[in-house]
C-alpha cells in the first residue's frame, strides 16, 4: 500500500515538473514569437518589461489572469467552460509518453506514436465544443473550419508516420529514436525526406498556424472558435496552441530529426570533442531550431486560401506520403544501408 | 518549350522553391539592422522649418517685435488669428489682444511667412495638450512666454533655414 501511494506520489511530481516546465515553456515562446516576427519586421519586440522584456510573459499571464470570464448570453454554459480544459488537457497529457533523453520518460508505453495520435487528435473537441458552445456565429464558423483542416491533414500526417513505424519498425518513441543511432546522416529525415516536409507541413496545419491559420481570420470571423473567450480561459487557448506546437516540434524531433542523439556520433573527433554535451540538451536544440521555424514561416508566408488547404491535403500531400510509404517499405525489404541495414 | 515549362513550374512549386526564397528574404531580415525608435527616448530629428507650437518673438533689448499690422490675421486660413490693437503710451502701435485658437489653427504656418517683423513663429514644440476649457487659446502672455522661454532654438531654426529663402 505505501508502495503504491509513493509510485503513486513519484509520478504525480514528474507529471507536475513536465507540466510545470511546459507552462513555461509556452509562455517564453509567446514571448519568442513576438521578439522574433519583431525582428524578422525589423522591430525590436517587447522590452519594457524586466531586460529584453523577459517578464512580457508573467505580464500577459498577470492581466490575463485577473480579468473577467464572460458568459455570452444562451451559450451553454457546462460547455463553453469545459472546451478550455477540453483543448489543453490532450496536449498536457500527449507529453507522458515524450522520452527526453534515454530513460528520462513518464510513461514508456509500446504503442506511445498511437498514444501522441490519439491525443493530438483529441485537441480538436476543444476547438469544436469551444465553438458550438459559445452561441456565436464566427465562432462556429471557425470551429467548423479547423475541425475540416485538422481532420484532413491527420491523414497525411498518419501516412507519414506510419512510414517512420516501417522505417524505425517499432511504435516506441525510445525505440524509434535508438533505430536511428548513427550520425546525422542515419537520422531518417533522408530517407524520410519527403515525410518530413509532409509531417511539418501538416503539423503547422494541425495546430492551427500560419499559414493555416483561418480558423481564425481577423478579417472575416474576427478570433474564429475563441471569439467569446476572456480572461483565463482564453489564456488555456492560448496556452494550448503554444504546447501543441512545442509538442509537435518535439515529436518532429524524435521522429525525423534523431531525438536526443548527438549529430556527430560515430565521426572520430567531432564525437569527442562533443561528448560533454547531454543528451537532452541536443532535443532542447533542436526542437528550439523547429519552434524558430514556425515562428519564421509564419513571419514569412501569407495565409492560405480555403480551398487551396484543402487542395494541399488532399490532392498532394496524401498521394505523396502514400507513395513513399510504398518506397521505404521498398528500402527496408531491401536493407539499404546505412539507415536499414 | 510549353511542356519544359510545365515541368519547371510543377518541380518549383513542389519543392517549395518561392517558398524557401522567401524564407531566405526574412531570415536575412532576421539580422538586419533594427528601426524601431525608443520614443520617450529617442525622437525622430526634425527639420528646423517644422511648424508646430507658435510664439511671439522680442528683440534682443526685450521689446516686442509686433507691430499689430494684422496681416497674419488676414493672412489667416482657418481664421485661428484674433487681433486687437491700439497706441501704447510712449506712440507705439501694439497689440492690445493677440489669440491663436489651437483648436481652428491648420498649422499652414502663412501668418509667419508673413509677418514682416518676424514677430509671429512656428516652433517645433509638439509636445503640448490642454487639460481645461479654453487652454486651446494661446493669448499675448502665453505666446512671448513661449517666444522667451525657446528663443534660443527659436533664432537658431531660422537662421539655419534662411539660406534656403
Amino acid at each position: 500500500m505505501i508502495d503504491a501511494c509513493l509510485t503513486l506520489g513519484l509520478i504525480v511530481i514528474k507529471a507536475l515538473v513536465i507540466i510545470a516546465g511546459l507552462m513555461l515553456l509556452a509562455a517564453y515562446l509567446s514571448l519568442a514569437e513576438r521578439k522574433i516576427i519583431g525582428f524578422i519586421q525589423n522591430r525590436i519586440g517587447p522590452n519594457r518589461v524586466g531586460p529584453w522584456g523577459l517578464l512580457q510573459p508573467l505580464a500577459d499571464g498577470l492581466k490575463l489572469l485577473f480579468k473577467e470570464v464572460i458568459l455570452p448570453s444562451k451559450a451553454n454554459r457546462y460547455l463553453f467552460m469545459a472546451a478550455p480544459v477540453l483543448s489543453i488537457a490532450p496536449s498536457l497529457a500527449a507529453w507522458a509518453v515524450i522520452p527526453f533523453s534515454p530513460g528520462l520518460v513518464l510513461a514508456d508505453i509500446n504503442v506511445g506514436i498511437l498514444y501522441l495520435f490519439a491525443m493530438t487528435s483529441l485537441s480538436v473537441y476543444g476547438i469544436v465544443i469551444a465553438g458550438w458552445a459559445s452561441n456565436s456565429k464566427y465562432a462556429f464558423l471557425g470551429a467548423l473550419r479547423s475541425a475540416a483542416q485538422v481532420i484532413s491533414y491527420e491523414i497525411a500526417m498518419g501516412f507519414a508516420i506510419i512510414g517512420v513505424i516501417i522505417a524505425g519498425k517499432s511504435m516506441n518513441l525510445t525505440a524509434l529514436v535508438e533505430a536511428q543511432s548513427g550520425n546525422f546522416l542515419h537520422w531518417f529525415w533522408l530517407p524520410l525526406f519527403p515525410l518530413l516536409v509532409i509531417y511539418w507541413i501538416s503539423a503547422m496545419a494541425e495546430t492551427n498556424r500560419l499559414p493555416f491559420d483561418v480558423a481564425e481570420g481577423e478579417s472575416e470571423i474576427v478570433a474564429g472558435f475563441h471569439v467569446e473567450y476572456a480572461g483565463i480561459t482564453f489564456a488555456l487557448f492560448f496556452i494550448a496552441e503554444y504546447a501543441n506546437m512545442a509538442l509537435v516540434s518535439t515529436l518532429t524531433a524524435l521522429l525525423f530529426l534523431g531525438g536526443w542523439l548527438s549529430p556527430f556520433q560515430g565521426i572520430p573527433i567531432l564525437e569527442t570533442a562533443f561528448l560533454w554535451v547531454p543528451s537532452i540538451i541536443w532535443l532542447f536544440c533542436k526542437v528550439s531550431f523547429l519552434l524558430l521555424l514556425f515562428l519564421w514561416i509564419r513571419a514569412t508566408l501569407p495565409r492560405y486560401r480555403y480551398d487551396q488547404i484543402m487542395r494541399l491535403g488532399w490532392k498532394i500531400f496524401i498521394p505523396i506520403s502514400l507513395v513513399w510509404v510504398i518506397v521505404v517499405a521498398t528500402l527496408v525489404k531491401l536493407k539499404v544501408a546505412p539507415w536499414f541495414a | 518549350m510549353m511542356i519544359l515549362q510545365k515541368c519547371m513550374r510543377f518541380f518549383k512549386s513542389l519543392l517549395l522553391w518561392e517558398l524557401l526564397l522567401g524564407l531566405k528574404l526574412t531570415g536575412r531580415n532576421l539580422f538586419a539592422r533594427k528601426i524601431t525608435l525608443q520614443y520617450p527616448e529617442e525622437e525622430t530629428p526634425k527639420s528646423p522649418r517644422f511648424r508646430g507650437l507658435h510664439a511671439l518673438r522680442r528683440y534682443a533689448n526685450g521689446e516686442e517685435r509686433c507691430i499689430a499690422c494684422k496681416l497674419c490675421e488676414a493672412v489667416c486660413p482657418a481664421l485661428a488669428i484674433t487681433i486687437e490693437a491700439a497706441p501704447r503710451v510712449d506712440g507705439s502701435r501694439r497689440t492690445t489682444l493677440y489669440e491663436i485658437d489651437l483648436f481652428k489653427c491648420i498649422y499652414c504656418g502663412f501668418c509667419e511667412e508673413s509677418c514682416p517683423v518676424d514677430a509671429i513663429v512656428e516652433t517645433d514644440l509638439t509636445h503640448y495638450h490642454f487639460e481645461k476649457r479654453g487652454e486651446n487659446i494661446l493669448t499675448k502672455e502665453k505666446l512671448l512666454a513661449i517666444g522667451d522661454y525657446h528663443e534660443q532654438k527659436i533664432a537658431k531654426d531660422r537662421a539655419e533655414d534662411a539660406i534656403y529663402r
